[in-house]
């Protein structure tokens, strides 16, 4: 592949004022022309559905693609908290600069400045667009928006609606695609999944899908290609992210030449209930909320932990004396409120020194038993009752707070969190990393886009809560309906792209064969197999913290399971026909070679930040150690099967000042 | 736990399809869908095609995962779609049978897969407020009644995962389209087309070919996420003043 | 006018025909207890022939009837349509079926009516066909204020009828159905109508349950007290 110049291409001036003027002197594409360009949007969750809409709206002619059965059932809907906006409703000092400052602070430096203001900019649009969209935001008695605080920032700038703000967005975004396609400005071909890019002289103008329902290998060609396929948590098996979510489309698009950035930046969830046995398919969070009342523990003695282990003691057999509050012994300053990346690691540490809770020795408690005394005790006096039963008092309140969230938990584990302190572990959430993308949200790849939480963009090595929604539809409304016209506005003397070029002939015949080639194996082992066996060396080598050695190995291994997949994977059902097997065979098949580049550039990092905790880079006292001097960029890796090339991307911070983070 | 399962296998729309007996050796612990998951490693482990079903989020908010359990969509718990259905709620030896929802206009696409797209189609019809992007004034600018806003979110909850179909003697999907009604139409941003909103809906219903509402309950009773035929009263409600209140 | 047609066409339109003329059947069905309620006078019959003769011959009322048997018609004809149509959406049936909220009633409402319809078919041709169209019912010129008119004396033939036990059994079985018919009809007419309401539906049940036991229930009576008169 040729010398890259990775430019952001964002334009200069003011940080402030860049956006807006960027915006007033672009190239646009006349109304006229609009219609004869064709633009293919893949995925169609938050990012995509807002993006196909508005670039419909807008008058381009666009076909949108979705391997799920309709545009609602994309995991942006599983979203729970809310999303953040600089409104300042609240009055309490909020402002674009300040959750530009936020986000760039959260994410550990490793963001670039000119994107993460853009999207604080355009913040305060999405909640109006939503609004007036229908979406039920919860009010005040006033009739006027609610808000609540998140982790990590001072001001009170989420929306939400109830605990499940995501879906109500989702839908919202979903509605306006509905009112493009029976337009027919929005072509939706629902069940399709993307298998390759097509990219004819150097430029993206069209993909290869398989049709779902009848295995049919379609081509669709188009002026442009704009991914918004999500995050590749699955990688690891068990997560938070849908069984289907998977990394195929940027994957395939990385193989076409598209650079991946910062792949080893995953975001670890402290508070997630923990596997509880070998057929668990997946893991459900429970809200950070929760940690303003829980207090996290695990037993002193590990023998304490083995009978707790064996099903010989319960938590509340623990005497108060034996317990480790270890986040409020090792940061008193925060205590049980430390960032997720911090509270995450310290449970890993826990579990390891052999002091898990659960059958599987990977859990700790987060008990509430000091919080319902408490209010117990606050409500007794508040209500003046003599000979109160504190309990139960404090439970009500509790119950108050929290109840959904407790139903939630009885459901799924079978216990009353009320009585036996609940049992948490970490889980993979979200990717920080993506396919790598200019201001102008284009990859390196020209005519090809990358939004939402596929690409890199906006959350450095650790994203905020309420921030995730945030960016996928700032990409979506806000953000590509004008920077698309930079490129499109060359094209429109390109006529209709023809699926008839010899670009999508190789394209279709490399699909058929890899298919065929992944029948015929014809092996012994399932595909879950492998996908489970990947998920734990990842969790294992690349998970919550990494070292060099354990990388070497991983990667190692990987490349061994990979070999043993191609050569033993079994897959039932046959091609032309609707088949989950091949489809998960495919997906499988990108993230064993996705997780190897994430073990290569967790390996070239040498540095802790965010996400990233490098054994080797560590403080005195275990905390990350960042290392500004030379690993202030982007990695984008060039992939190739024997050695990935990595070319720099150089972050500036001409507006901020690089902090060390310290929650001592 | 062992528990014998009768699933009904459907090899494509034209196919007659019939129930396959499966014993499957389960813990308390795991999910329905974890359970699907045991059984479909068994056939593929005997070479045997697994049983298709539809899933993808397995915490209850995607709508994928509706299958008829014992005769109930989403099973015997309450409020609960299959994927956060756990097995501990069946015990040792129970039978349990596994059908597709039910209707005329949910196609078997294969197994327990059914085609649902006409719930698109009728979103399609009008389920949504026209605002371009770009066009929105202030999130403030209009002040919403608070129980109005809670009660349009209960509305706006449904997961479009097909149950009050499945549940419905008469195939009838009045439950989803009036509580598409019901979110849009209780908002302020939405009575401005809410006229023309239920006409085209409602007829777009009648077209893809669901039943018509007998005011059973079922749906109500089988929705996971428990919304009320309170809107299906506001469905009709709204279409009678749409037909004789509209100009059209 | 196209959208009237649309309207009657519409599935919620069709359910809005089913709740209008089931609603007034419903209003129907006290006016004629009332009436009835003279078989028990004890007068040998003298207000129930007078009120019979009234009932036939007073022109409005005579208009009214004719909306009335238009009405059972349209209730009867269009309700076994939405079965028809209801049946053919679902389309296969469950292996195992536990429509959870299902009464016995709701479920078959059709067949109800059916049973319903065959009982009416009967009690006309019994009574009003008997009355109207042949000469199988005695004249009566005595009573005061009817001298020399002329009234027919049904209710020596309602009383013969109901002298036979498996008459008496035939009119239980058609009054149990229609109880049956009207614990859900009663409700659901509102419902379909719109008129829900958090605070006025459970007195809208409440009065469909009293009414549905009490108005069959006062029907019934009248058989089994002249069979054991």
């Amino acid at each position: 592949m040729a010398d890259f110049n990775l430019r952001s291409n964002e334009p200069s001036g003011d940080l402030a004022s860049k956006w807006t003027d960027y915006r007033g002197s672009m190239n646009l594409v006349a109304p006229n022309n609009k219609r004869n360009i064709e633009v293919i949007v893949v995925g169609t969750g938050l990012a995509g559905a807002s993006a196909a809409s508005t670039l419909a709206e807008l008058g381009y002619n666009v076909k949108a693609f979705t391997f799920h059965d309709s545009p609602r059932r994309a995991h942006s809907i599983a979203a729970q908290g809310g999303i953040n906006a600089a409104k300042n409703y609240q009055n309490d000092g909020d402002s674009t600069y300040r959750l530009f400052y936020d986000t760039i602070k959260g994410g550990d430096y490793r963001s670039r400045e000119s994107n993460v203001h853009r999207l604080a900019e355009v913040s305060a649009s999405i909640i109006d667009q939503c609004v007036a969209q229908g979406v039920p935001f919860a009010r005040e008695y006033g009739g006027l928006l609610a808000n609540r605080s998140f982790g990590g920032v001072q001001v009170s700038r989420t929306f939400y609606a109830r605990g499940q703000t995501g879906q109500q967005l989702l839908i919202g975004a979903y509605q306006s695609l509905s009112r493009q396609i029976v337009t027919g400005q929005v072509k939706m071909h629902n069940r399709h999944e993307m298998l390759d890019l097509v990219v004819v002289d150097g430029k993206a103008r069209g993909i290869i899908t398989r049709n779902l329902l009848n295995g049919q290998i379609e081509r669709h060609a188009a002026h442009c290609v704009v991914l918004a396929t999500g995050g590749y948590g699955n990688v690891f098996y068990l997560s938070t992210n849908a069984m289907g979510s998977n990394v195929s489309a940027a994957w395939r698009s990385v193989k076409k030449g598209a650079l991946m950035a910062n792949p080893c930046f995953t975001q670890i969830h402290p508070t997630c209930i923990p596997v509880s046995g070998h057929y668990q398919s997946k893991l459900t969070l429970m809200s950070e909320s929760l940690r303003n009342d829980g207090r996290v523990w695990v037993p002193k003695s590990i023998e304490d932990a083995k009978s707790i282990q064996e099903g010989k003691k319960k938590g509340i057999d623990i005497a108060e004396d034996d317990r480790d509050y270890y986040l409020e012994r090792r940061y008193p300053a925060f205590g049980n409120l430390v960032p997720r990346d911090v509270a995450s690691r310290a449970a890993k540490v826990a579990c390891d020194e052999g002091k898990g809770v659960s059958q599987t020795g990977l859990a700790v408690f987060l008990d509430f038993s000091s919080a319902i005394e408490r209010y117990g005790k606050a409500e007794a006096i508040s209500q003046g009752i003599s000979n109160p039963d504190i309990t139960k008092l404090g439970e009500a309140v509790v119950e108050a707070k929290y109840g959904n969230l407790f139903e939630m938990y009885e459901k799924i584990t079978g216990e009353n969190p009320y009585k036996n302190p609940m049992k948490i572990y970490p889980a993979v959430h979200y990717t920080m990393g993506g396919v790598w993308v200019d201001y102008n949200l284009e990859t390196n790849i020209p005519g090809l886009f990358a939004l939402g939480e596929a690409n890199f963009s906006d959350h450095g090595a650790n994203r905020l809560g309420a921030s995730a929604l945030m960016q996928g539809l700032a990409d979506g409304y806000f953000v590509i309906p004008y920077t698309i016209g930079q490129f499109l506005s060359k094209e429109i003397r390109t006529d209709k792209i023809s699926t008839d070029l010899p670009e999508f002939a190789e394209a279709e015949r490399g699909v058929t064969d890899r298919l065929l080639r992944l029948k015929s194996i014809n092996g012994t082992q399932s595909v879950e197999s492998f996908h489970r066996r990947l998920g734990h060396i990842m969790w294992e080598y690349c998970g919550m913290s990494r070292n060099a050695e354990g990388l070497k190995k991983g990667r190692q291994m990987i490349r061994e399971l990979r070999e043993e997949f191609y050569r033993d994977v079994f897959i039932p059902g046959d091609l032309e026909d609707y088949n989950p097997e091949l489809e998960k065979a495919t997906r499988v098949a990108d993230f064993l070679e996705l997780g190897e580049l994430m073990m290569v550039d967790a390996l070239d990092r040498n540095e802790s930040c965010g996400g990233h905790f490098r054994e080797e880079y560590k403080t005195e006292e275990g905390e990350a150690r960042r290392d500004d001097e030379n690993y202030t960029y982007v990695s984008a890796w060039e992939w190739n099967d024997i050695e990935p090339i990595l070319h720099k991307e150089d972050l500036e911070f001409a507006n901020v000042e690089l902090k060390t983070r310290s929650y001592k | 736990m062992k528990l014998n399962l009768k699933i009904w296998r459907q090899k494509n729309s034209n196919d007659k399809g019939h129930y396959e007996a499966h014993s499957v050796e389960a813990t308390g612990d795991m999910s329905f869908l974890e359970m699907m998951d045991v059984l479909n490693e068994q056939l593929i482990n005997d070479k045997k095609e697994p049983v298709a079903f539809e899933h993808d989020c397995r915490e209850g908010i995607c709508g994928s995962c509706n299958m008829v359990i014992n005769g109930q969509p989403h099973g015997p718990q309450s409020g609960t779609t299959t994927c956060q259905l756990h097995m501990r709620h069946f015990k040792d030896g129970d039978d349990i049978v596994i059908e597709p929802a039910r209707a005329a206009a949910f196609p078997v696409i294969k197994d327990l897969v059914v085609d649902r797209s006409s719930f698109d189609d009728i979103i399609q019809a009008g389920g949504y407020i026209s605002v371009n992007t770009g066009q929105a004034p202030d999130g403030n600018s209009i002040p919403i009644e608070k129980d109005m806003a809670m009660q349009a979110f209960d509305a706006a909850t449904c997961i479009g995962c097909g149950a009050c179909v499945a549940a419905c003697p008469n195939g009838s999907a009045m439950l989803f389209t009036s509580a598409k009604v019901a979110h849009l139409g209780l908002l302020p941003q939405g009575k401005v087309e809410h006229t023309r909103r239920v006409q085209s809906m409602v007829a777009t219903m009648d077209k893809e070919g669901f039943g018509m509402c007998s005011n059973i309950g079922a749906c109500e009773a089988e929705c996971p996420k428990g919304i009320s035929i309170e809107n299906i009263a506001m469905l009709n409600r709204s279409y009678i003043a749409s037909v004789f209140g509209g100009q059209k | 006018m196209k959208w009237i047609i649309n309207f009657l066409f519409s599935s919620i339109g069709k359910k809005i025909i089913m709740s209008l003329t089931g609603l007034f059947l419903i209003s129907f069905l006290p006016v004629h207890l009332l009436g009835n309620f003279q078989l028990m006078a004890g007068d040998g019959g003298e207000a129930f022939n007078t009120y019979a003769y009234f009932m036939t011959n007073n022109p409005l009322i005579k208009f009214t009837s004719y909306g009335l048997y238009f009405f059972i018609l349209l209730h009867a004809v269009q309700g076994i349509m939405i079965a028809i149509k209801n049946k053919s959406a679902k389309g296969s049936n469950y292996k195992v079926s536990t429509y959870k909220n299902k009464t016995w009633a709701s479920n078959n409402m059709a067949f109800l009516g059916i049973l319903i319809f065959a009982f009416l078919c009967i009690h006309m041709g019994d009574f009003w066909f008997k009355m109207k169209f042949t000469s199988q019912i005695a004249m009566i010129d005595t009573y005061p204020g009817y001298e020399g008119i002329g009234v027919k004396d049904l209710y020596t033939r309602v009383a013969a009828a109901f002298s036979q036990l498996w008459i008496v059994i035939v009119y239980l079985i058609g009054l149990l159905a229609l109880g049956f018919h009207l614990v859900h009809g009663f409700s659901s007419a509102f419902q379909t109508l719109g008129l829900n309401h958090k605070k006025y539906t459970p007195l809208i049940k409440g009065l469909g349950y009293a009414y549905s036991v009490l108005i069959p229930l006062g029907f019934a009576i009248i058989p089994i007290w002249m069979y054991f008169k």
